[in-house]
Order: C-alpha cells, then structure tokens, then sequence
C-alpha cells in the first residue's frame, strides 16, 4: 500500500507528514516529526509511557494509527510547558522529587493534566486509579501522587 | 602470621579446616600464599575473591596491609544490582 | 577514607532538598534515552530469536534476506572470534547463540537494514534449520541426574558425585555446631519455599546506536548502568583496544542490575562494522522478557530452632537457584545474606546453582538476598506464631549488633539493624487496629554494598562556578548528591555547582552503577578531589601573600590565614581565586581517583498491613512503613525514593510478577499485561522512616541504600497473608488464584 499524507495540529502547530499506513502514531512523533518526548515502553498499550491527546482524550499513541491524525489536535509533553514556563505539574514534579529515571514522566504529565483539566479537584484514590494506566518502576508513585495534587492545589489558587 | 577463615565450600581444599594460618602482611601476599599452600584454592581464588578485614570489605586491594592480629575472612567476590 | 573526625559535623548542603540539574530536560521530554538518538545514514538493526527452549542449529542460511533490497548486513556467531575469558565468552554467546540455542528467545543472526520493516522482512527470509533437543527449566528438576544438559562441562571442579552437570557452584557458609544448637531448641520449623523468576521490569527497553568506522574506531551510545563496563565487554568481543571504542551513557530510563551488563551491543557494534553505517537497535517488550537478565527462580529448605523465650539456638539453609543457560554464581549472596540479620552461635548455610534452558540471570537490586531472607523470615515468623511471641521483640533479642559475628564470616562494624527494629516498635503503624481478613507482617533485611573503582574530576571555572566530571550514570538522583557533596566540601552554594557523567574517553575508570555504591563512592571520591582543589587553592593564595602554604586554611569557601603570626590578610573566596587562576599559574582542578572500600551495610525493616479478600484471594496493600539506615542521607528525598521504589518491586515480586513457563520450555507472558507489576491504584503511601547510624568507612557516614529495600517485602507480605488467614503460603508470587486455591483447600 502506499504511504498516506496527513495533515494535523501539534501542540498548536500546523503538521504534515507522510507515513504507512500500518506506522503507529507514537512511531510517527518520534521517527518522523523527532518529538521523542513520548516513549515507546511496550508497544502494546500496557505502560501509558506513550500517553498522548487526541482531540483532548487521553490515548497511547501506540495504538494509534499516524492516519488517524488527519484533521485533528494532538497534544505531546513537548506543548506542555508554555515556552520556558514549566506548567505547575512539570515543576512540582520537580520540587517534590516525583521522578528517578524519568523515563515514565512524560506519560505521567500527560495523563496528569488531562485528569485535572477533567476533574480539577480529585481524590487521592481518583488520582491513582486515573493514572492506573501508567506504570513507574522506580518510585512507587508515592511521591507522583503527592506533586499532582500539590500542582492541582496550586492550579485551583490555594 | 595471619589467620584466614575459609568457607564452607572451601575447606575440602584446606582439608577441612575453618581456619588457616599463613604468612603475609598484605592481601596479595595472602592470596599467593594461600595458592601455593593450598592449591585447591587456585580456581576460587582465580574466578576472584573479596576478604574481609576486621569487619570491612576490600574487592581488589592488593597492597592492604594486614596485622597479624587482624580478623580475615575470605569472601565470594562481591558483586551488585 | 574514614567518617570525619570533626565530630557532629553541621551539615549546611548535605540533607537538605535541592531540584535536580536534569529535572527540567526529565519533565519537558528533551532528555535523550537509548532509544533518541539518530546518526546520519543510520540503517535499523533487528534480530533473529529462537523459538525454542533447546535446540542445535543444524545450519542457518542468510542468503535470502542478503540478498533483499535495503539490507546492509547479516550477522551470525560466525562474525565472531572466541574471547580468551570465560565469562566474556558467555557474554557474547548469550547474545549470539553458537551451534546450540538456550532458551526461548536466544538470538541466532541479526539483519541491519534502510527500515525496521525490510529487516524484520529479512528476518523471515532467514533459514534456521533445528534439531530440538529436550529441555529443563524447573531448578529442582534440572539438577537430578537424568535432566537434560543445558551446557557440558561447565560444572565447578569440587562438585560432589551422582549429580547433574547442569550444577554449577557450590557454596557453604557458617559457623557453630549445628547439632547441639538444635537440641537447645524449644520448637524447630522446618519449611521449604519456592520463588519464580521475576523481572526488574525496567520501563525503557534496551536501546543502542553503534557506529564503527573503517579505521577500527567506534562510537557507542546505549542506556547502561555502566559505560565503562560496556567498552571493556564490547572490545573484547570485537577484538578491539578499549581506547579505540567510546562508550557514551545516554539517560537511563530504569537498570535495576537488569543494565549492568550487555544483550544487544556487540551485535550493534558487529552490524555497524560490517554494513559501514551506523545502527540502532532497540529491543521490544517481548525480547526484554524473552532475552534480557531476569533474576533467578529458588527452591529452598529452612529449618530453625527456637527457645521459648525467643532466642534462636540454630539456623539452616539449603538454597538452590537456577541463574539460565550459563553457569551463574548469585546463590553465593543468598547463601551470605540469609541469616545476616541473626547474631547465631550455629549457623550453616549450603547453596547450589544450576543451568537450566531459559535467559542468562542478571542482578536485580540485591542479587540472591530477596528469596533467603523471603525463606528465612518466613520461618522466624512461622516460629513467632507458633510460640506467641511478638515478632519484632524477638528480632530485637536475636538482631546482630557491632561486634557480632556474621553468619557469613565478618565481625560488624557500626550497624544499623537494632535502631531500626526500635524505629518500628515505636511506630504508630506497629499499634494500629486491624479489622477483619487483615494481618500486619514484618521482615527485616540487609545488603552488603561495596565501593569500587571510581574517577572524579572537579574543574574551578574563571567565574568561580565548578564543574564535576564523573561517569555513573544517574538512576536515582546521585548528580544532585554529588553536587551536594561538592558545594559541601567547597563551602559554595550548590547552584555554582554543575555534575555531568562523561563518556569512556572524558574521564578515568568507573565500575557500574550498582551495588549502591555511587553515593557512597563516587561521594567520597568527589570530597577527596574537592580537598584537592582546595589545597590547589590555598598554595595559590600563599604565593599571593607571600605566606607558607600551611598558613593557609580553608574555611566556609574562603582561604584564610591561620593566625595573628600568619599576617593580615582578607579572605579570599573561590570565586576571587579562580578569577585570577590564569595569572597565578593556570586553571585549577582538583582530581581523585580510587578502588574505595570501607563500605556500610544497609539494614532494613517493613512493616505492612494487607487484606485478603477471601472470595478472589486478591490481596491488598493497606499500609506500608519503610524503616532503613542510610548512614547520612545526602538527599533525603532520593533516599526515600529508593526505599519506595524498592519496596513496590517487592510488593509486585511478592503478589504478582512471575515468569510463566509453559510443557514447551516456552515464556507464556513475556508482556506488560500478563507480567502485572504494581500499578498506582494498587497501593497506598509507602512510608518512610530514615535512621542515620553513620559508616564509619565514608566521610560524611553515607551508606548504600538502593539495594536493601527490595529484600524484606517478600516476607513481610507473607508474613501478612499467613496472619490474615491462617494460612502460610510457601511459594511466590501470592498471587489471587494462589491465596484463593489455599483458602479452599483450608475449608
């Protein structure tokens, strides 16, 4: 079959590129347009380190095709800071050490601001179950938890 | 002379004994005395050994200076994850 | 280089909170794993894996998919040479199967190609021709006799008659006599535990770009927990000088021990050279599963005595592990560690090691420690029960001290065990109620730590910032420690500081990241070349009073006279001194470089609160407190993450993970989904409790602690589940169908 041409929005941004038609929008971000932000952790979508928006529902973009982001908006952790403004979940991250490797982080941010622009106000149990699609290896998500919802507070004006 | 405990595994080597005499005053010295008294020992000693030395752990330090009061114990080559 | 001698030193950098130098890159997605870097010309490496769990290769002919458009290279075992060392020997036929395969997913050829789909097409057009052989994956199985052999004629030279050459070392430790100790005893357990393999589960899969040049020379790039050991293996395989091959450490996105060696890179490095392009390889989840380093699986036997009163009188075990198709030596660890939290008179422990047909080991945090003391703990607890005895008095009477001797040899230094176990008695958790179906179990647990070879160098730049080269790559924070450390010892702020970790060519040897022996080692070595600088410094200052060196002393980042008689003199700081570093004789820098020793135990204790739920056998983790000595913590929040981090894998190791092997000698899960490691909704906070008894061997007290916390989980969640029910399960995982068959057959 021949490669398909798709016209799209990323973080903002008019985008076109030509992919197969079997290439996995995750493949596509990061071979084609090098927004390598997105992880491929499993290819399956079990680890949500490739976690994505499209036309702002939460996805892995590894069980997305790259065709089927003609004509949509697709948000990556690369549209997450605003220029060198962290977003309040990028830099409390930071303050409350909730990454180590950092490789899952990405994935996490994503999933995290889709939650709180869904429920701004979430129990720590809402938290965890949101993010039950996002697997950590290295810090137990204890430390995750707790900067989501110092950035929630703080994005609520508390 | 410094008295050196072997393990368990080992002693078939030092014909059954938990504890061996030899004289040396570094770990290299100690390792190749071992060797030559006990050549049982060389494979062991070959596929690398740790000792410890009143309570610390040394992997590879040839030159460490060993009392002859000094408790040594010789250990599996230390490794980690 | 022993604890400093200023006594309670005031610590105003180290212990407190700083943000991270690669947080930013970490949380925008700029930082560069394995898998993001891309090269010029770049063509795509994929491998060809053996769908069986023991076979010979008859032949393999490649020269369909040479001769396909788009494929650039080929590569079999006969694209290598034999390394003269054994163990290097099995690196390399573990990432490339010689005449025989070894398990299920061992890589027999490799194709590089223009795109990852014309090499996977090439793949298919390889012929493997096999003659399957019967296998064994099962440890207990594959040391009888009749098992089939994994490899001939690798066994140890002192193995004892009548057992099966898949047996491989032998070892045996303790002390006392057992007999006797045993007669003390007011009640003996005796159990025997089995534990599965598990994986440590890292998120990033392995990733490398290779890029050979004709003239011999070679760039690597690769997420590793060691780049210099990664150069030391890969030249070796590729008959090549160290110098002439640079390893660079890209972000690692998890190791665990799972990345202290190599699966992927000589093959890389192999392509490369052949096709005269670079080449990225990246592995998928299956590989990761099927041909990375999984742990071991055990089978062991426990036997303990107990007085009445508590105080054990003899101790036991035989530990058997499986370690894959190349002899491996990790059941030593099991067999030292398993008792190390006992102050024994009669301790003996024996292990054996066999191969089997399944992956090549590799360490996953504490190699060998998590299932003995799982065992050992188990019974202690079993003995507590049984003898109405608090389980944490009981650790507490019998708990070694400084001074005792180990069970594995060595009398203790300054240790942290007894201050834990008192942590936990006081512990609010220790008194919580529990409701119905509930239990709380306990475990301690240990790991030895060392140093290693380690190379810093601190550079002094004109404007008065410093730069540290080291060359451990970060998997847990340690660039902040070490800049920590720095400003600390330099007596600036740790803003000025900057820490980056070079590449094989930048800087001296390092050993791996593991061992927990970064913030430890590369700490100390750090201090030493921040004491070099400094001395640097105040031979400068000297010139330009006109004063004796040793009239000069650095104080809070400023070099000072060292009295009336020494003159008047303001102090200078480092920022004056390294703004005139030019004129006074050149830049300065200070540099250490060690095999450092003197390395502290880590001792732990958890404590967990689960419940069962009797209709599906699920369990779940209600409450968690992690106690551990961490000598000095550097940067509380990364000792916390590692107590966390730790003790979630244990809670997964315990509850869930298992490698599933089927009649076929076969990976059944090798996937995410099916592989169930602990996810957010899983669990609860897990507490942190850091008690700082300081080593005596480092000079700001620091002791390892990545590596402990994984040990005690097993046991402390067995420990729960047989107080919530009654029952005490003796194999791992404890997972839902497990709990639930028990309760049944219970009634």
């Amino acid at each position: 079959m021949k490669n398909i041409h798709v016209s799209t929005t990323i973080n903002g941004d008019p985008t076109e590129f030509i992919c197969a038609p079997d290439e996995s929008l995750l493949d596509v971000l990061r071979n084609r347009l090098a927004l390598t932000g997105a992880k491929e952790g499993c290819g399956s979508g079990d680890c949500g380190a490739c976690s994505v928006t499209v036309n702002g529902r939460l996805v892995c973009s590894c069980l997305v095709l790259g065709a089927e982001a003609d004509g949509a908006e697709v948000e990556t952790i690369e549209g997450m800071a605003d220029g060198d403004k962290l977003h309040p979940l990028q830099q409390h991250f930071i303050d409350k050490a909730a990454l180590q490797c950092g490789v899952c982080t990405p994935g996490i941010l994503v999933a995290a601001k889709a939650l709180l622009e869904k429920n701004p106000n979430p129990t720590d149990t809402e938290v965890r179950y949101w993010l039950a699609g996002n697997l950590c290896r290295c810090t137990g998500y204890d430390k995750i938890i707790k900067a989501v919802q110092s950035a929630a507070a703080e994005m609520r004006g508390e | 002379m410094v008295k050196v405990a072997i393990w368990g595994s080992l002693r078939s080597a030092t014909d059954g004994k938990a504890e061996v005499v030899v004289e040396a005053s570094n770990f290299k010295q100690l390792l190749d005395q071992l060797v030559i008294e006990y050549p049982g020992l060389e494979p062991q000693i070959k596929r690398g050994v740790s000792f410890a030395l009143d309570g610390k752990i040394y992997r590879d330090a040839w030159f460490t200076k060993i009392n002859d009061d000094s408790e040594v114990v010789l250990m599996p080559y230390m490794v980690g994850g | 280089m022993a604890l400093d001698e200023n006594g309670k030193r005031i610590f105003k950098v180290v212990g407190t909170r700083p943000a991270r130098p690669d947080g930013i890159d970490k949380v925008t997605g700029r930082a560069m794993y394995g898998a993001d870097a891309t090269a010029p010309g770049m063509l795509f490496g994929q491998f060809l894996r053996s769908p069986h769990a023991h076979a010979k290769i008859k032949s393999i002919d490649t020269s369909a998919a040479e001769a396909l458009s788009g494929v650039k290279a080929v590569i079999t075992s006969k694209d290598f040479g034999t390394p003269e060392d054994e163990s290097v020997r099995d690196v390399q036929d573990n990432c490339m199967a010689g005449d025989k395969v070894l398990y299920d997913g061992h890589a027999v050829a490799a194709v590089a190609a223009t795109s990852a789909a014309i090499a996977k097409q090439a793949l298919k057009l390889i012929k493997v021709d096999y003659e399957v052989l019967p296998h064994v994956t099962d440890v207990d199985a594959a040391m009888q006799v009749d098992a089939p052999i994994v490899q001939a004629g690798r066994a140890m030279d002192d193995l004892p008659a009548g057992m099966s050459e898949n047996v491989t070392y032998h070892f045996e430790f303790g002390h006392g006599d057992l007999d006797a100790g045993f007669a003390k005893a007011d009640k003996i357990v005796e159990r025997s535990f089995k534990t599965a393999a598990t994986h440590q589960g890292y998120i990033e899969p392995h990733a490398c770009l290779a890029a050979m040049n004709s003239d011999g020379k070679g760039e690597l790039w690769c997420c590793t927990q060691g780049q210099f050991y990664v150069r030391e293996l890969c030249a070796d395989i590729m008959e090549m000088d160290a110098s002439q091959l640079r390893v660079t450490a890209s972000e690692i996105g998890g190791g665990f021990g799972g990345k202290t060696t190599v699966f992927i890179e000589p093959v890389a490095l192999a392509l490369s050279r052949k096709s005269g392009r670079p080449v990225k390889v990246v592995m998928s989840r299956e590989e990761v599963f099927r041909a990375s380093g999984p742990t071991v699986s055990s089978s062991t036997d426990v036997k303990i005595g107990m007085t009445k009163d508590g105080r054990i009188t003899a101790a036991h075990a035989t530990l058997r592990y499986q370690g894959g198709a190349f002899p491996c030596g990790t059941v030593q660890f099991g067999a030292q560690s398993a008792f190390a939290a006992y102050d024994l008179d009669a301790v003996q422990t024996i292990g054996w090691s066999a191969m089997t047909n399944r992956p090549k080991e590799a360490a996953y945090r504490a190699p060998g420690a998590p299932m003995a003391i799982y065992a050992v703990e188990s019974v202690v607890d079993e003995l507590c029960q049984e003898l109405d005895l608090d389980p944490l008095e009981v650790r507490l009477k019998n708990a070694a001290g400084e001074g005792t001797k180990s069970s594995y040899g060595p009398t203790f230094d300054a240790i942290g065990l007894k201050a834990t176990l008192e942590a936990a008695v006081a512990h609010p958790h220790y008194a919580a109620p529990l409701g119905p179906n509930q239990g709380r179990g306990l475990s301690c647990g240990f790991w030895f730590n060392f140093g290693g070879n380690t190379s810093v160098s601190m550079n002094l730049n004109f404007d008065g910032t410093v730069g540290i080269t080291e060359g451990n790559p970060d998997i847990g924070g340690s660039r902040a420690s070490i800049s920590q450390m720095a400003a600390e010892e330099l007596g600036i702020a740790y803003e000025k500081v900057r820490t980056i970790v070079a590449d094989t060519n930048s800087i001296g040897h390092n050993d791996v990241t593991d061992g927990s022996r970064v913030t430890f080692a590369v700490g100390l070595a750090t201090i030493k070349a921040a004491r070099d600088a400094i001395q640097k410094m105040c031979a400068r200052v000297a010139k330009i009073w006109d004063i004796d060196e040793d009239a000069v002393y650095w104080e809070d980042g400023y070099a000072k006279p060292s009295g009336p008689n020494a003159g008047t003199f303001e102090p200078m700081s480092l920022e004056e001194i390294a703004a005139i570093s030019a004129e006074t004789g050149g830049p300065i820098a200070g540099h250490h470089e060690v095999n450092a020793d003197g390395a502290g135990v880590s001792f732990g204790v958890h404590l967990v609160d689960i419940e069962v739920d009797p209709e599906t056998g699920a369990t779940t983790v209600l409450r968690y407190t992690v106690f551990q000595d961490a000598g000095k913590a550097i940067h509380p929040d990364y000792v916390e993450g590692q107590m966390q981090g730790g003790a979630v894998q244990g809670i997964g190791w315990a509850l869930n993970e298992e490698y599933i092997y089927g009649e076929d000698g076969r990976l059944q899960n090798p996937g995410l989904l099916d592989y169930r490691i602990p996810v957010a909704s899983d669990l609860p906070n897990i507490d942190t409790v850091i008690l700082e008894i300081p080593n005596p061997g480092h000079p700001y007290g620091v002791r390892g602690v990545g590596e402990t916390p994984i040990v005690p989980p097993l046991a402390a969640l067995s420990n729960a589940v047989s107080r919530a029910t009654g029952l005490r399960l003796s194999e791992l995982p404890m997972s839902p169908p497990r709990v639930l068959k028990a309760l049944n057959a219970k009634g």
